[in-house]
């Protein structure tokens, strides 16, 4: 990129950084809530994985975006200290627990999203999010081949849980819609080379997703387009709720050291 | 199974000896500080100290994921998150290490968590006090998992194999947890004065369970017998709960927090002299009247029930493809 391309990306790369980060923290903050209280040990683990990677990524990208920034903020101003509205993450990231099989529908689809996303990042004109990419792209592949092995045990296993996660997936079905709506901020940075065209991540996140199913004997539910955006910062109700517990004790002791 | 493989005659030559001289043999591969391997021939009690206790141990970690588990979604950094997710995990290991050792003298993990929920086994009582702030999960780095090394380091060189293995990799994190533990308590005993006070109030709660983490005074304890004659013990309850005070009050001191024993002094043996502990608060949570016992269950309980219909679906599918990778 030229100094003045660069110049012209910064703002939008920043919104780009905190959408991911903040989508990266809310999921690991939901699923830290599985450890301890998993269907077996090795799902507590397995959930504390990959909720360990998830916080690293969001640190990675909240440092990023402070650099652009230049105002010094930390990774804990940018958790702890915004508000329900300045969270950019997309909707799916903030929607509850659920059962198990909720969550792993949950988990299958952002990984499926995230992995085509992030594997395309690593070839950005942005270097420093293409080298962000390149580590986090090694950890959300084994995401996915731990929720998309768990949705086909899920998916093909009982009566029960195929039920359990085929209304999983129709209630959250609505809400990918988001991922692969490009905003003028996205835009940009698509021209850019800084990140993906969104029909193009479409397609292969389809592709992706549609083999997944298939091994789970589930079928896609018909397209919802749920319209409001948590990247644009337009919440459901379960934001507050989540971000009132997970900023209550850093913000009862202003300015201290932990 | 292997349960019952055990539990048959084996024709191996050993079989043919009387049972003296079997103990004395098995008592003089001990003595020469041999490994006692899954395989090998054992006494019965000896197999049934050891699932006990590698099985109270499992139960152990396995519940003492709940009470740090409570801060994990209020951590009041991303660094303190990462980390605290990280050690609880850490402990999870522990417990599926354990159960498998445990599972190496014949019975299976499913029994063992069977005997857990329905409240027939034991796990370390210190787990059964509450967190109610932050400065907690550092007291529990720094003191339950301060007293655990303790206890544990003994246990590398314990006679029994698979268990000895498995503390050797444990006690490695262990440690680890336990400056972790202590790093965060000291950056609340720097902190605000409310972070200060937090610390001191950890510390005083937990002092005293810390200490009777290590069980009852030598005087009254059951089990100590046998167990140091094969060497799954090495050291007594008492010695280790000195070498546990020695090690922990300068570390107090140099916090600048107070240790909550008012007769506390350093003899004249360098050894530090503790006030009497109260052992009736002691039996009081081994018998299941501490703060948190029901409540610690109840979550194990609900936990394993709810993931039932997922149990069942992971065999369900495993069944469906090694039928269809027969047909
Ligand atoms: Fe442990
Ligand atoms: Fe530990």
């Amino acid at each position: 990129m030229n100094a003045m391309a660069q110049e012209a990306s910064k703002a939008p790369t920043f919104t780009y950084a905190i959408r991911q980060a903040d989508t990266a923290l809310i999921l690991a903050q939901r699923l830290s809530a599985w450890i301890g209280h998993g269907p077996a040990i090795e799902e507590d683990l397995g959930f504390a994985n990959i909720a360990l990677d998830l916080l690293g990524q969001a640190r990675l990208l909240y440092a990023y975006a402070s650099e652009i920034e230049s105002q010094g903020r930390s990774e804990d101003d940018f958790a702890y200290l915004r508000e329900e509205c300045d969270f950019l993450n997309v909707t799916m990231a903030e929607i509850p627990n659920g059962d198990f099989g909720f969550t792993i529908v949950r988990q299958c689809l952002l990984d499926c999203w995230r992995l085509e996303n992030f594997e395309r990042l690593t070839h950005s004109t942005d270097s420093r999010l293409a080298e962000i990419a390149a580590k986090s792209v090694k950890e959300i592949r084994y995401h996915l081949k731990y929720s998309a092995g768990w949705l086909v045990r899920l998916g093909d296993g009982t009566a029960e849980s195929h039920r359990r996660v085929a209304e999983a997936l129709a209630q959250l079905w609505p809400y990918v819609h988001e991922w692969f709506v490009e905003d003028a901020a996205e835009s940009a940075l698509v021209a850019l080379g800084v990140v993906p065209a969104a029909a193009d991540l479409r397609e292969a996140f389809d592709k992706r997703l549609a083999l997944i199913l298939a091994e789970a004997t589930l079928s896609r539910p018909a397209d919802v387009e749920y319209r409001w955006f948590g990247k644009r910062g337009q919440h459901t109700e379960h934001l507050g709720r989540l971000l009132g517990e997970m900023q209550s004790l850093h913000r009862a002791h202003p300015g201290a050291q932990w | 199974m292997y349960t019952q493989s055990l539990n048959e005659p084996s024709s191996r030559p050993v079989e043919a000896l009387d049972d003296a001289e079997r103990l004395a043999r098995f008592q003089a591969r001990i003595d020469a500080e041999e490994k006692i391997e899954p395989k090998d021939w054992m006494p019965d009690a000896y197999r049934q100290t050891l699932i006990r206790q590698i099985s109270q141990h499992a139960h152990s970690e396995i519940v003492g994921m709940l009470p740090e588990g409570n801060w994990i979604s209020r951590a009041p950094s991303l660094m303190r998150k990462s980390i605290l997710i990280a050690k609880v995990q850490d402990e999870g290991g522990h417990g599926a290490y354990l159960y498998s050792a445990a599972e190496t003298l014949g019975v299976s993990r499913a029994e063992l968590i069977e005997q857990l929920l329905s409240g027939r086994a034991k796990y370390s009582s210190i787990f059964n006090y509450p967190t109610p702030t932050w400065a907690d999960t550092a007291a529990i780095g720094w003191l339950v998992d301060g007293a655990a090394i303790m206890n544990q380091i003994p246990l590398c060189r314990c006679s029994y194999g698979p268990y000895a293995r498995a503390m050797v990799r444990v006690c490695k994190e262990e440690s680890f947890h336990q400056r972790q533990g202590y790093h965060a308590m000291l950056s609340l005993a720097r902190g605000t004065p409310s972070q200060r006070r937090m610390a001191q109030d950890a510390l005083n709660r937990w002092w005293w369970p810390a200490l009777m983490m290590f069980g009852p005074p030598d005087t009254a304890s059951h089990h100590t017998g046998l167990s140091v004659k094969w060497k799954i013990k090495r050291f007594t309850n008492d010695e280790l709960r000195q070498k546990f005070v020695d090690f922990t009050v300068p570390q107090a001191e140099f916090l600048g927090l107070t240790v909550p024993d008012p007769v506390l002094r350093k003899g004249d043996d360098g050894h530090y002299i503790t006030g009497a502990l109260d052992w009736s608060e002691f039996n009081a949570v081994l018998k299941g009247n501490g703060p948190c016992n029901a409540e610690r269950l109840r979550e194990r309980r609900t936990a394993h029930d709810d993931g039932a219909w997922v149990r069942e679906a992971a065999i369900a599918h495993a069944a469906k493809r090694s039928a269809r990778a027969v047909a």
